[in-house]
């Protein structure tokens, strides 16, 4: 079973690489580019039969590893 | 001023650790007995301060200090943190601490995504801390930051601030990483975690002896601990 997670920047947390990237653009002629956010895209495979129960197991390796709270959202879904 | 009292500081090194060999020099400079231990060891029992290094610890695979805060060794540090032993994280290490949650907030990459490798000046916020109680708030120290990722973020909460980054006219800067702190302590003041490396600066040789007075409070305070 796989899942794919998508780890977001809270809202409000400073995003260096987005701020960077958004000059960049604008740089290179891309003027109505108004914002990047960087994220990360996680894919977890399973050895699982209860999809319900697995999903809740990936939740828990979110809280408890590959995002971290404070300045991070994410969300899970089956693929 | 050193300590001749055989004070056991026991300097944590992950696989990516790079800076444990300055501090041990560092420290047994200044008197104390400073033993580098392995992450996976799981008994600190004799240590009467405990220094998580810099470094890149498991090559900041995922996060900066986001597996390194699950090392075996975690345990007793989460042990002695509680108890009240004087701990130190120094860059990679305050990375280690904010990640475990023995200090609060989190580190995002410097504001210009530049890695950062120079002098920088700090002041004095707060003596209230293991880190800082030998110094004077107002205190201005020139200390090597050396970092990409050590801009420190609160993310709601509000820390013991410290140490501040400043401007060459004292004034807090945050132009340096994008954040105005360069170094926090949890509310018993015990646990304290800094960017900058005061190893680095422990000696005139190496063009600044300010972080000696960091160094200093840390044993000081490990020699008040009643034993």
């Amino acid at each position: 079973m796989r899942f794919r997670v998508q780890i977001t920047r809270r809202d409000g947390i400073a995003d260096p690489e987005g701020t960077v990237t958004t000059h960049a653009l604008q740089e290179l002629g891309f003027k109505e580019v108004t914002g990047v956010a960087f994220g990360r895209d996680i894919t977890v495979e399973v050895d699982a039969t209860d999809e319900q129960e697995a999903s809740a197991r990936v939740v828990e390796m979110c809280d408890r590893l590959l995002a971290n709270p404070v300045i991070e959202d994410y969300t899970v879904e089956r693929i | 001023m050193t300590h001749d009292s055989g004070l056991k500081v026991a300097v944590v090194v992950f696989p990516g650790s790079n800076c444990e060999h300055d501090v041990a020099h560092a420290l047994r400079a200044m008197g104390a007995d400073a033993e580098l231990v392995f992450h996976r060891e799981t008994d600190l029992s004799g240590a009467d301060g405990i220094v998580l290094p810099g470094g890149f610890a498991h090559g900041d695979y995922l996060r900066t200090g986001a597996i390194a805060r699950f090392s075996p060794i975690m345990a007793e540090v989460e042990r002695h943190a509680a108890l009240g032993t004087p701990i130190i994280g120094i860059c990679n290490g305050f990375q280690v601490l904010t990640e475990a949650g023995l200090l609060p907030g989190a580190m995002v990459a410097n504001s210009d995504l530049r890695f950062i490798c120079r002098f920088v000046p700090v002041r004095v916020e707060s003596t209230d801390s293991v880190l800082t109680r030998n110094a004077e708030v107002g205190q201005i120290l020139r200390i090597p930051l050396n970092s990409f990722e050590g801009n420190f973020v609160s993310g709601g909460s509000e820390p013991q601030v410290v140490l501040r980054y400043v401007d060459r006219h004292g004034e807090p800067d945050a132009t340096i990483n994008g954040s105005r702190i360069a170094g926090i302590a949890n509310p018993a003041g015990n646990v304290a975690g800094l960017m900058p490396h005061p190893e680095r600066a422990s000696d005139a040789m190496l063009g600044s002896a300010d972080g000696r007075i960091l160094l200093e409070s840390f044993l000081t305070s490990m020699a008040a601990v009643p034993a």
